[in-house]
């Protein structure tokens, strides 16, 4: 038994600055000061710090440490390891500020935190299975194989109350008997983990954290449906995720939890993985089975559904990897465990990658309900620099904007929907007022533009023109008339779509016109960008009188387009050479170059 | 895989494993002085038998855990034994033989040793 344990996150986020280089430092100091036997190194999943990666918490004392590198593991292995003094300057800040020295669980980023999709992300080591069984892992599988019949498993999730994390919301229980009831010589159960939206990286941590939770959910629903065969759909620039479902994979066949013949009850599953290359369509749900297939990945029209004619036409379904992830906790725990968490139609929890404008960026799960404020004040830490919140998007490019007069909403599929936006597949990016909501919304019409499969015209042709009328407005050339074409566009795209990805393309432009009309009237009307980041409607000048003359900005200036002399005459810029990079405004220290 | 009780068995043998990952309010927790001091007077092998005999036992809900210079260094090597909703046992001199009667009679039976005690053996 070891006494101690040293959790470090090996998610891509803390590989990125470095975990890798920590966590070999670590069992080299452990080993140098020989403590093998008593401290266990462990590789991790994410915490949800991402922000101030690479991340370490070391138990039982639960003590977080912060932003390490190499040269300061050493000192935490003397002294908290082998000493038992706990190294205070390295702590997460929370935590070091505070008077006494707290646990992660007692700082303001996780006290309204509720762990379920989440639970072993950084508790495990996601490469042993074992260290996945110590924490109840495939007991959900065998109770159900060997207590329950599988109409009693579909009505157990149909309590529960869950429903889809992928981002609709559908009841996965649902889902699940319209599967159940056709008839087929072979069905499949499918894993949805094409994340694609841009900022949301909450599959990527369950697969790389706890791969074996989606196997076992997996199995579950085969189970359930009467499926044999399964396939993780997962995005090949995943490498990580993909390396850990590998060897999960592997290392449940081994152990007999896949393959023939599971806990000796006649019942026979398996998966395997298929990568995805990229394409942001291929998440949607008949698009993605047409490329499992090994076809071009296009969408399909619905009716008929997956659950009638799905992958090879075989009855199927397709779970995103959150929802998977929380069936097995749902199963040992019981529907009412679950149904007690949440508001009264959005059970349970959900997890949002928190970022943009905000101090914590990381991963955070919260019980449906919580509102948009704590997200982003309490749990995320507020707004850098002491910005005011502006709006946050959530959904993605399939979302919308939650203005600041809906800051308290609380956060379930539906309440979502009123307001304009969707629950998404959990991206959350906040904005503060240097944010331009014009701007926000052309970076996801144009994300969508090149996305667009280009199987159905509104979606090919109507979000390109889309698009144009918002540059046109963004580089100071719209007209009043506009914001009405706009509208109608829009509504266009969304009724005549063939798939979800066109007809939710032109949420954040509706959002957006919905909430801030008043910015696009600005810069229709004023030509004017009031956040400032709209480059065809902005110009920096030099006020002359504030000007010391010293010559920084026109050395910084990449265009060589401000002219004076030194110590002589003010510098000027010359507007037609400019191109409003702002390298003039950071350099000069006197505050005399004006952006407006 | 061929029954529940065979994953039961793995997940108990790996459960003492990870406990420590898991320290709940309910938790025992048995701290040892590991300062240069402890370190000198011989806590390593203290330790060690906490953590051995704790899990061959397959006690649950205990911890071992380790601090710094408690203050008392000419009584070290000195393991404070906290339960929850109970007094704070401190016991001097100890070494690895005492450490089976400790777990028998107090984390398991309940009864601290007075023996060990510091206020027993403390200098009048």
């Amino acid at each position: 038994m070891f006494r101690s344990h040293v959790m470090i996150c090996s998610g891509t986020g803390c590989k990125s600055t470095g975990s890798e280089k920590v966590i070999d430092t670590f069992k080299k100091a452990v080993e140098a000061q020989g403590l093998s036997n008593e401290v266990n190194v462990v590789q991790t999943g994410c915490l949800g710090l991402c922000s101030v990666g690479p991340v370490a918490i070391i138990y039982p004392e639960g003590s977080c440490y912060c932003n390490l590198t190499e040269e300061n593991v050493p000192l935490i292995v003397e002294e908290h390891l082998l000493k038992g003094r706990i190294v205070t300057d390295l702590l997460y800040k929370e935590a070091e500020e505070a008077e006494e020295i707290l646990k992660l669980e007692e700082t303001n980023f996780y006290k309204k935190q509720r762990r379920v999709a989440l639970r072993n992300c950084g508790r495990i080591d996601p490469e042993k299975i074992d260290e996945y069984i110590a924490f109840d892992g495939y007991m959900a599988l065998g109770k159900v194989l060997t207590e329950m019949k599988s109409d009693e498993v579909i009505q157990l999730v149909l309590d529960s109350g869950l429903r889809g994390r992928g981002g609709a919301g559908f009841p996965t229980g649902l889902k699940w008997r319209f599967a159940a009831v056709n008839d087929a010589d072979q069905k499949y159960v499918c894993c949805n983990a094409d994340e694609g939206d841009p900022g949301a990286f909450m599959d990527r941590s369950v697969l790389e954290g706890d791969p074996h939770v989606i196997l076992e959910a997996m199995a579950i629903a085969g189970y359930a449906i009467g499926a044999t065969k399964g396939y993780i759909y997962v995005r090949a620039e995943y490498p990580l995720a993909i390396r850990r479902l590998e060897i999960a994979i592997e290392q449940a066949r081994e152990y007999g939890l896949l393959g023939s013949n599971i806990f000796d009850t006649g019942f026979d599953f398996d998966i395997d993985l298929k990568l995805g290359s990229g394409a942001f369509v291929c998440g949607e749900e008949t698009a993605l089975l047409t490329s499992i297939e090994g076809n071009r990945g296009e969408p399909r029209p619905r009716p008929p559904f997956p659950a009638l004619k799905g992958l090879w036409e075989k009855p199927t379904i397709l779970n995103n990897v959150e929802t998977f992830a929380n069936i097995p906790q749902i199963i040992l725990n019981g529907p009412e465990w679950f149904s007690s968490m949440g508001t009264e139609k959005s059970k349970g929890t959900k997890v949002f990658a928190l970022g943009g404008k905000v101090n914590n960026i990381g991963l955070v799960e919260i019980p449906m309900g919580t509102t948009l404020r704590e997200i982003v004040e309490e749990i995320g830490g507020g707004i850098p620099n002491g910005k005011k919140f502006k709006a946050a998007q959530t959904g993605g490019p399939s979302g919308g904007c939650i203005p600041a007069e809906h800051f308290d909403v609380n956060i379930d599929f539906d309440n979502l929907i009123a307001i304009g936006s969707m629950m998404g597949s959990g991206g959350l990016i906040v904005m503060d007022e240097d944010n331009c909501m014009v701007d926000i919304a052309k970076f996801f019409l144009g994300f969508t533009v090149d996305e667009s499969c280009g199987k159905c015209s509104p979606c090919r042709i109507g979000t390109r023109r889309l698009y144009e009328l918002l540059e046109k407005i963004t580089s100071g050339n719209g007209e009043l008339e506009d914001l009405d074409k706009i509208q109608e566009l829009a509504e266009h795209i969304k009724t005549n779509s063939l798939c979800a990805l066109g007809q939710t393309a032109p949420n954040p432009v509706l959002s957006t016109l919905r909430y801030f009309r008043e910015e696009y009237e600005a810069h229709i009307v004023e030509k004017r960008c009031p956040s400032g980041v709209c480059k065809d409607l902005l110009n920096y000048t030099i006020d002359p009188d504030l000007c010391k003359k010293c010559s920084l900005c026109a050395k910084n200036c990449p265009s060589e387009c401000i002219s004076g002399v030194v110590g002589k005459e003010p510098y000027v810029i010359d507007q037609s050479k400019c191109i409003k990079c702002g390298a003039c405004q950071e350099s000069c220290k006197f505050g005399a170059v004006i952006k407006k | 895989m061929k029954s529940l009780a065979e994953l039961a068995e793995i997940r108990d043998k790996m459960k003492h494993i990870v406990d420590a990952r898991e320290a709940g309010d309910d938790t025992v927790r048995v701290i040892v002085g590991m300062a240069t001091c402890g370190i000198a007077a011989g806590a390593r092998p203290v330790i060690n038998a906490f953590t051995e005999q704790i899990s061959e036992r397959g006690l649950e809900g205990v911890v071992v855990s380790q601090t710094g210079c408690i203050g008392i260094c000419q009584y070290e090597p000195v393991v404070e034994i906290l339960v929850p909703g109970e007094e704070k046992i401190t016991y001097v001199h100890m070494s690895a033989d005492k450490v089976a009667r400790v777990i028998d009679e107090h984390i398991v039976g309940g009864n601290p040793i007075a023996e060990y005690t510091f206020s027993h053996n403390v200098v009048k």
